[in-house]
Order: structure tokens, then sequence, then C-alpha cells
């Protein structure tokens, strides 16, 4: 796509190409709420912990979480089904033009929304105007809290460090961040496509989280070939958008229960 | 029975009293003293400090060093976790302050300007007091958004700078057209604080000696008082007056829409705008109560100046805009409510019914009941602590207005999953050191620069007359400009 989206009347060019090129499809019918990836995700993007305290004040860092809901009052509780929640890839996205510094951008190669790390001031409007709560700020650095540490020798070691993936950032505090669709496996396969003269296969890799999920619950894959399954998975029935309504034109299908 | 109850004592008595009220030498304007009288009244009230003023300055300095320097330095060093603000209030009070403080920055232009161009007389001792608001409140609506950002010291990224990363800030964000706005508001209205303060430090500089004559030298820029000095003054401030009428609209409706043009339930409301104004000049007008009544009581010959029938005047004023308030209050609250959408609905529950419902209804009783029960009275209004009373209450309840749209609001989302109540933690300290800082500035401002436009009451006096009229004096008023 050549349009430059951050121009006036790019909300229109995304609009023309709501189905996008990368999405993912998410069934809530079979999700265990195993946390798997949650896991995966903070492994594969180097999330940190935030400890308890912080967590249990609502800053607890997870691109994507598993969200639980019930009907009525203990004990007659009937659960509903679980639902994963992570940035939902708007193709009109409200974090977007709020973000004056246009940390918050889209991505014309890959038409998804993108947080430019070392461009952000912190100024949580694109969390603010989220509709999903998806987007997650660094109140501290997290990365660097001693509750990390082991004390070797009067020295604070950190034995995470150690698993950090080298193809992502680690982001220090005031800064936004949020699901990126693992971007750097999107990048890695297409330029080794580059380099064999194709274009990436749907298939070819997956998401940390779609990879991780057991019931294989999350799907990931090109949404602009009408032969992948995301893209029939999609179209299914039971498939729905999440708030639908705001017109977000997000990238997720879920599954509802059926 | 009229006519009987004229031969009753007692209300021959209220008769005469009635009589008396209205004796023209009761207003500052009928009540001329000599010139030279009146600028040694205004120096002195600048000159003379008490060892209170020492103590109040002390206090407020130490408050000023922990709880906004040492705090907001904290806060950078250690990271905003030290603040209260989380998922899903992302913005909490920094915002309910910067809001808060442009609000009251409101007042100054408007009692300086609207009132200047609509010649309304009662204006003239206070537009300076009210102006000083607007510049200092300005400050102290910039520092609180800068506490507020992520990472502050990369601030200067969010104006528009040529710079070798080639990236022009974001037009699109309602947070670059605050940015602006602020800027050019502050820009604007500390020149026309400036411009009327000319002739004022002409004077003082005149009849002062020392470091003080430097200042004033320095300040006065030379003005002496000629009739072209003052035509070329009096088209500035006349072009100022005029300018930065729309700049206050503006301003404070472009605050509006940071919330307004967002997607949130109780935030995506069209009547923002003009709500949000109304509400500055509701607490911008309670704050100049506050700031008249402490003039009034602490600095000399000030009761020569402000006087019962400017309390009245600003009683008046803020009755009318407390009613103004409460329309735009009830136009918003309740066409969102009958809109009846779903996210909006359950809003509108949270602020009667949830944990801070008690700020809701303290709010509608500060902003409205408060104002409407006490201000209708013309004897009561003219009780200086009593205004000062009110107007502090409408504070409260403008500030409790502000925290419910903002950390209030932001607990309900779409996303029932991520509510979770603010609770303001360093945000507190910050909250005094700002309100330490406006009163320290104002106190430093209060020995440093005539408080009182003298010029302007002077020239007020001037065109102000008594005509004799067969036997009584009617009042009559010739116009200068």
């Amino acid at each position: 796509m050549s349009v430059d989206l951050n121009l006036v009347g790019a909300k229109g060019a995304i609009a023309e190409e709501a189905e996008g090129k990368w999405g993912m499809v998410i069934d809530k019918d079979i999700c265990t709420g195993c946390q798997a990836c949650v896991a995966a995700c903070a492994m594969e993007n180097n999330i940190p912990f935030v400890g308890e305290e912080d967590a249990g004040y609502g800053r607890a860092l997870h691109w994507i979480r598993i969200e639980r809901f019930w009907e009525g009052e203990y004990p007659e509780v009937k659960a509903t089904p679980f639902q994963p929640m992570l940035c939902q890839q708007c193709g009109s996205a409200p974090c977007e033009p709020v973000c004056p510094v246009f940390a918050a951008v889209h991505s014309a190669a890959q038409e998804i929304n993108l947080q430019v790390y070392n461009r952000c001031v912190g100024t949580r409007y694109c969390a603010n105007n989220c509709p999903y709560q998806v987007r997650q700020f660094n109140w501290r650095d997290y990365a660097l809290e001693p509750f990390h540490a082991n004390e070797v020798d009067g020295q604070l070691v950190y034995p995470l460090h150690n698993q950090f993936n080298p193809d992502v950032t680690v982001r220090r505090r005031g800064i936004m961040e949020k699901c990126t669709f693992c971007i750097q496996r999107i990048h890695q396969a297409e330029d080794k496509a580059k380099s064999e003269g194709r274009e990436v296969e749907d298939g070819e890799f997956t998401t940390a989280c779609a990879q991780a999920c057991p019931a294989n619950a999350i799907k990931f894959g090109r949404l602009d070939n009408p032969e992948s399954l995301v893209s029939q998975l999609a179209h299914h029935e039971r498939g729905y958008k999440h708030l639908e309504e705001l017109n977000t034109l997000p990238r997720i299908t879920y599954l509802k229960e059926g | 029975m009229a006519v009987a109850s004229k031969y009753l004592p007692g209300a021959k008595k209220a008769h005469e009293a009635h009589h008396e009220e209205h004796d023209p030498r009761q207003h500052l304007m009928h009540d001329p003293r000599p010139r030279g009288e009146m600028n040694q009244m205004v120096m002195e009230s600048m000159m003379t400090t008490s060892w209170k003023f020492w103590v109040v300055f002390g206090i407020l300095s130490i408050l000023v060093a922990t709880c906004f320097f040492y705090a907001w330095g904290y806060m950078i060093k250690e990271g905003l976790y030290v603040a209260g603000v989380m998922r899903p209030a992302y913005w909490g009070i920094f915002l309910v302050n910067t809001v808060f403080w442009i609000g009251i920055s409101h007042a100054g232009t408007f009692i300086s300007a609207i009132l200047r161009v609509f010649k309304a007389e009662f204006r003239r001792p206070f537009t300076r007091a009210a102006e000083l608001m607007t510049t200092f409140g300005l400050i102290q609506a910039g520092a609180s958004i800068f506490m507020h950002l992520g990472r502050v010291w990369l601030a200067y990224w969010l104006f528009p700078i040529p710079n070798e990363r080639q990236i022009w800030p974001n037009f699109h964000s309602p947070l670059m057209w605050d940015l602006l706005a602020i800027t050019t508001y502050v820009l604007g209205s500390t020149m026309y604080l400036f411009l009327p303060l000319i002739p004022d430090l002409a004077m003082a500089r005149d009849r002062s000696t020392g470091w003080r004559k430097t200042f004033f030298k320095i300040l006065a820029l030379g003005f002496r008082g000629t009739e072209g000095e003052w035509l070329h003054l009096r088209t500035a401030m006349n072009i100022f007056a005029f300018a930065i009428i729309p700049v206050m609209f503006s301003v404070h409706t472009i605050v509006s829409w940071d919330f307004a043009m967002a997607m949130r339930p109780g935030w995506s409301s069209t009547v923002f705008g003009p709500y949000f104004v109304v509400g500055a000049l509701h607490s911008g007008m309670g704050a100049v109560a506050i700031v008249l009544f402490i003039m009034r009581a602490t600095m000399k010959h000030m009761d020569y100046f402000i006087r019962a029938e400017h309390f009245n005047a600003l009683g008046m004023l803020m009755l009318t805009v407390s009613m103004a308030w409460a329309y735009f209050f009830f136009n918003d609250y309740i066409v969102q409510w009958y809109g009846g959408d779903k996210w909006t609905d359950t809003l509108l529950h949270w602020h009667e019914s949830g944990p801070m419902n008690w700020m809701f209804f303290q709010m509608l009783i500060f902003n409205i009941a408060v104002p409407w029960l006490i201000l209708w009275n013309k004897k009561w209004r003219e009780i200086p602590w009593l205004l000062a009373a009110v107007g502090l209450l409408i504070n409260i309840g403008m500030w409790y207005e502000r925290y419910i749209i903002i950390p209030v609001s932001l607990t309900i989302n779409r996303m029932p999953f991520t509510w979770q109540l603010y609770f303001p933690r360093i945000e507190i300290f910050l909250t005094i050191g700002t309100f330490a800082m406006f009163l320290l500035f104002y106190m430093i401002a209060s020995r440093l620069i005539p408080l009182v436009p003298v010029w302007e009451v002077q020239e007020g006096q001037m065109a102000h007359s008594l005509r004799k009229v067969g036997k009584t004096e009617v009042p009559t008023i010739s116009e200068f400009e």
C-alpha cells in the first residue's frame, strides 16, 4: 500500500483496506484460560514482571490478558468463556490520531498499529482512547527492579536478563507499549521471503501466543489471502469483532461460544 | 396598606436606610481623592509588610520547596509509579489540576478584557488582581501538564522545532492543539497584563528609591505619560482587549476537546466546549472573590479601593455564572442519559451511586445550591468574607467537577475487566505545591507591582461626576475613550 497514513484523508484509505494484511482468530469456545499465551508473550517480547503490589494496583504489564467473567452471585455462579484480550490492530485506530508526537503510528507495510518506543513521551492519551484498554504503561523501570535480582557478593544479578529476546527492545519507564503482532517475527519472515524472492506465505510463522496455545484457540495468518485459515475463520458464522459498533475495524475476529 | 405603612416608624427607618444606601459617595468612582494621595496609598500598600507576611511567605516557600520541587524531582527520579495513576485511570489529578488552573486563569481575562470592552465601571480597581491570576494560574497549569508526562525531559518533542529526526508534531492530536492554545494564551495574557501596568510602573518609578527604582525603571520602558504615549498605549490595550477574548474562549474549548474528541463514555459530549468555558468562569469568579477578600483584609488602604459595591457586583456575576453552569451541566448530563448508551448509562450510575458519589453531590451543592441560596441577597453579597467563603466552596466544587470528569469517569470503560478505582498518592503533595506556588507568586507580586491599577481608578473618577439637578445630585459618566 502506497498511501501515507499520516496524512489527512488516510482514514478512508485504511477503511478500504478493512480486511488488513495480518490477522488473528480467537476461538472462545476452546480457550481453556490456561494463560500459556500470556507467558509466551512475556518471554517473546521482553515484558517484565511488575511484582505483586503493582499488579494488584492495575499496573500489570500484559500485552495479552485472559479476561474472565461470571454471571450470578456465589455459589450460583455461571462462568462465561474466557476472553483473551490483546491489541486488536485496528484498521482505524483511536490511539493513533491522539498521540502528539507520532509514537502511535500505523505501519504502511504490515498494516498494523505500532508503538515507536523511543519517540513516546508518555502523555498516555492513546491508552485513554483505546476502547479495548490493551495499552500498557511502564510505570517504572521494571526490568531493573531489585525484586528481579539475586544478590551475589553484594552485587545485584538479574538472571531474567539472560532470557531477553535480542530482537525486541527492553522498554524503559515512562513509555507506552502494546502488542505488535510479534513484529520481529513478521520482519524475519519478510526478510527470508525477500531473499528467496517471494511473498510471505500463510502459516510460515506464527505469533508467540498462537504458538503457545495448547488448545489451538489462537490462529494467526494472512487475512488478504482468501485461502488462508484465518481469513476463512474470520467469515465464520460464529465470528464477531469486539466492540464492532465503534467502527475501529479490528483485525482480530472472535469466535463466540457455540 | 402600602400607603399606611409609610407612617410606621420601622418603615420610615428602612426608607431612610434605603436612601442612605444610594449615597453616591459610597462608590469608589464618586469618592475621589487627590492623585498624589492615591498614588501614595498604593505605594504604601506595596511597601508595608508586617511579620505576618514573612511568616506566611516562609511557610509557602517551604511548601513550594518540598511539595513542588522536591516532590516533582523525586517523581522524575523514581518514575511515575509514585503517583496513583494506573490502568484504567491513566490521567489523574495532574490533569485535574491543569484544567482547574486554566479555569482559574479565565477569570482574569474575563474581568480585565470583557468587562473593559463592555465598559463595566466596577471592574476598575481589580482588573490587575484578576489578570495576575491568569498569568500565575497558567504557570501552574503548565507545570501540572508537564508533571503528568511519562518522560518529561523529552517534553520539547511536543514543540514544532525543526530537528534532525525530521519528525513534526502530530497536529491531529488534541494535545497538540492544547499546547498551542495554552502557549498563545500565556503569551497574550502576559502582554495584556503588562500593557496596563506600564503607567503604574512609571508612577512607582517616580516614587521609589534604591533597587526598586532600578526595577521599575527597567519595567516602565521609559514611560513619561505624554499624549503620544497614552495614545499608543490605549491603542495597544484596545487591540489586546478584543484579541484576547476569542483566545480565552478557544483555550478552554480546546482543553475540553482533549476529552470531547476521545472515544470514551462520558467524554465524547458535544456540549463540553461551552460547558468547560462556563465552568472556568465559575471557578475563576470564585477565585477573584477570595483574592479580593485577602487583599482587602491584609493590605493597607485596600478598603478604600475595594468596597462593598465591588463584592456586590462580583456576587451578581457569580450567581449568573452559576446559573449558566447549572444549565450546561444538566444539558450535558440529561442528553447523555437520554441517549441510553449502555456504557454512558453505567457511567452515570457510577457517578450517582459509586464510591465517589459524595463528590458528585457535594459538587452540585457547592456549585449550584450554595451560590443560589446566598448570592440572591444584596446584603449578603456585600459581606466580603461570606463572598470569599462562597468563592472557596465554588472552587472546591469545580475541582470536584474536573475530578469526576477525569479519574472517576476513567474508571468506567468498555472493558469491565479493567475497572479499578483511582487513589492519588504523590499527586496530593504536588497539588499542595502548585497551590502554594500560586499564592507565593501572588504574594511576591503584591510587593513588587501595584495590585490596584491607579491610573484606571483615577481615570474613572475623572469621568464620573455628580451634577446638581434641582435639589438632588445625579451621578454622571463622561467617556474618555
